[in-house]
């Protein structure tokens, strides 16, 4: 992995900084340059989520690559947001802790660290509300 | 549009291929099929080649000329050429032949697809495949490719109340089909036991519902319907060939348990051969975890969704049921080199048709393949007959 994949000039990496489309009304995250449901008949304009939402579906991943592996078993999960987009991320509890419909909010955290002393990637995960 | 005919097939052995280098494995696959059709080499007009991660398995690109080149065919210098859709590469490769050939730009093409994919360890071949669906916002979140078919089991059984011994059934039928296949990975039947007591990989999925990590090689011979049988007594008809596309993103589907795409291929390759699912007496579908073959099977249209696997438990998809699906052993037994598959269950169904399944024959006339790429962001399915 390289260091400018993870750079911090790439807002959404590290906060829910994602776009609408006020032709249509539907939100996306992580932004959109092209509406896909109005293509260029959409207007995209800047959107900043909440953070909140719920889980709709998750897997406890107790395999992993070697970045991920020191952290297994992780709960992860797609959460719905309130403005009704669906993401995949980790939610920081315990694996029999974790259920469809539990209430989440986004922190910022850790996401991997590339062994001792290496780049450390950090963007969202979600804790119970 | 020309009618277009299978006339040849050629398999390598599925498993841990240790003795046998990549571009070896499609030397072999495609000589087999060579010899299956009675052809030779010189008559061959092109070729595809369907791998999904030769870049990051045996570290080699530029594949389709690698392959011409091994193959002897850069001696006439024919177009070669690779194609990638992730695990779907291989269905790509069939249907980039089959629309080469039926727009009469080509008269005899080769499609084939290879993997190597144990020359890299476990974790590697992990992020590897995390590629074939959205590296950047499923990946880094730290979603593995089981972990994202995990969540679409999670959804499935809460809204379908399947039960987990009913997605081990899925397996079972998947390995006794396979102990019947010489070409298969694991020919060795298992019970729901040892797939419930079986590592968990990502709840609620185990080990033995995850296909396994192969090497392997297939290659299929296209020609003109007209031409066909100047090359075997036994041509295969190509009644359909259709590809769809999805959101490479789980989160972004509409319905996490329905793959669109499968919707939408389906529908289309039923639509070119004006057929219904009643007419298919086989299915191979994308088994790559047990959820995905019944997602598969609901998704095709061959029962209604939430049903697949009460359909699984009364023996409707085994061999002797309804609609036999996999009688390859599927991804799960027979193996998964993911570039491969495509046309692995093109190859099954030709020997199917063709009534040299020996041990695992099915009676049909018309058997169909489904073949996806990431969780769903890309499907083929072909239509078969004769």
């Amino acid at each position: 992995m390289s260091v400018p994949r993870y750079w911090r000039k790439q807002q959404n990496r590290y906060n829910l900084k994602g776009n609408r489309c006020e032709t249509c009304g539907r939100y996306f995250f992580p932004p959109r340059v092209l509406c896909p449901e109005c293509r260029r008949d959409g207007k995209i304009v800047d959107y900043e989520f909440s953070g909140n939402g719920t889980v709709r579906t998750f897997s406890i991943i107790r395999t992993a690559s070697d970045d991920y592996d020191l952290q297994t078993p992780y709960p992860l999960a797609i959460i719905e947001l309130e403005e009704g987009t669906c993401m995949t991320a980790q939610v920081i509890c315990e694996p029999d802790e974790i259920a469809i419909g539990m209430p989440v909010k986004r922190v910022f955290r850790k996401i991997i660290s590339e062994g001792d002393g290496g780049v450390i990637v950090y963007g969202t995960k979600f804790v119970p509300a | 549009m020309r009618e277009v005919a299978v006339v040849g097939i050629g398999l390598t052995e599925f498993g841990e291929k240790w003795d046998t280098s990549f571009r070896n494995l499609f030397v072999e696959a495609g000589a087999n099929a060579l010899e299956d059709a009675g052809m030779s080499g010189d008559q061959i007009d092109e070729m595809f080649v369907g791998n999904m991660s030769g870049g990051r398995f045996v570290l080699q690109e530029h594949i389709g000329a690698l392959i011409a080149d091994h193959a002897g065919l850069t001696k006439n210098h024919i177009p070669a050429t690779r194609v990638e859709a992730a695990c779907a590469s291989g269905g790509l490769a069939f249907r980039q032949a089959y629309t080469t050939v039926a727009s009469g730009m080509q008269d005899i093409v080769i499609a084939g697809g290879v993997e190597k994919m144990t020359d890299v360890g476990g974790s590697e071949t992990t992020d590897a495949l995390a590629g074939a669906a959205d590296r950047e916002w499923e990946g880094l979140a730290g979603a593995t490719f089981p972990g994202l078919y995990a969540m679409i089991a999670t959804d499935y059984m809460n809204r379908y109340g399947l039960t987990r011994e009913q997605l081990a059934m899925v397996s079972v039928k998947n390995h006794r089909n396979g102990a019947h296949n010489p070409m298969a990975q694991y020919r060795k039947e298992i019970t729901v036991a040892d797939v419930m007591k079986s590592t968990l990989v990502a709840d609620p999925l185990r080990l033995l519902d995850c296909s396994p990590v192969t090497d392997g090689a297939a290659a299929v011979i296209l020609c003109p319907m007209e031409m066909a049988r100047e090359f075997t007594d036994t041509p295969v008809k190509v009644l359909a060939s259709s590809q769809a596309s999805d959101t490479i993103s789980l989160h972004d589907r509409r319905d996490f348990s329905t793959l669109d795409a499968t919707v939408a291929a389906g529908r289309r390759a039923f639509k070119q051969a004006s057929l219904t699912p009643k007419d298919i007496g086989m299915v191979e579908v994308h088994d790559c975890f047990t959820i995905a073959e019944l997602c598969a099977i609901e998704d095709l249209g061959f029962c209604v969704k939430g049903e697949a696997g009460k359909l699984t438990e009364d023996g409707q998809t085994a061999l002797g049921g309804s609609i036999p699906v996999n009688t390859s052993g599927g991804l799960k037994a027979c193996g998964h080199p993911v570039g491969a598959t495509g046309i692995k269950q093109v190859c099954e169904i030709v020997e199917q048709l063709r009534g040299e399944a020996v041990g695992r024959q099915v009676d049909a006339e018309i058997g169909m393949t489904h073949n996806v790429g990431g969780t769903g962001a890309t499907v083929v399915c072909n239509i078969l007959g004769v």
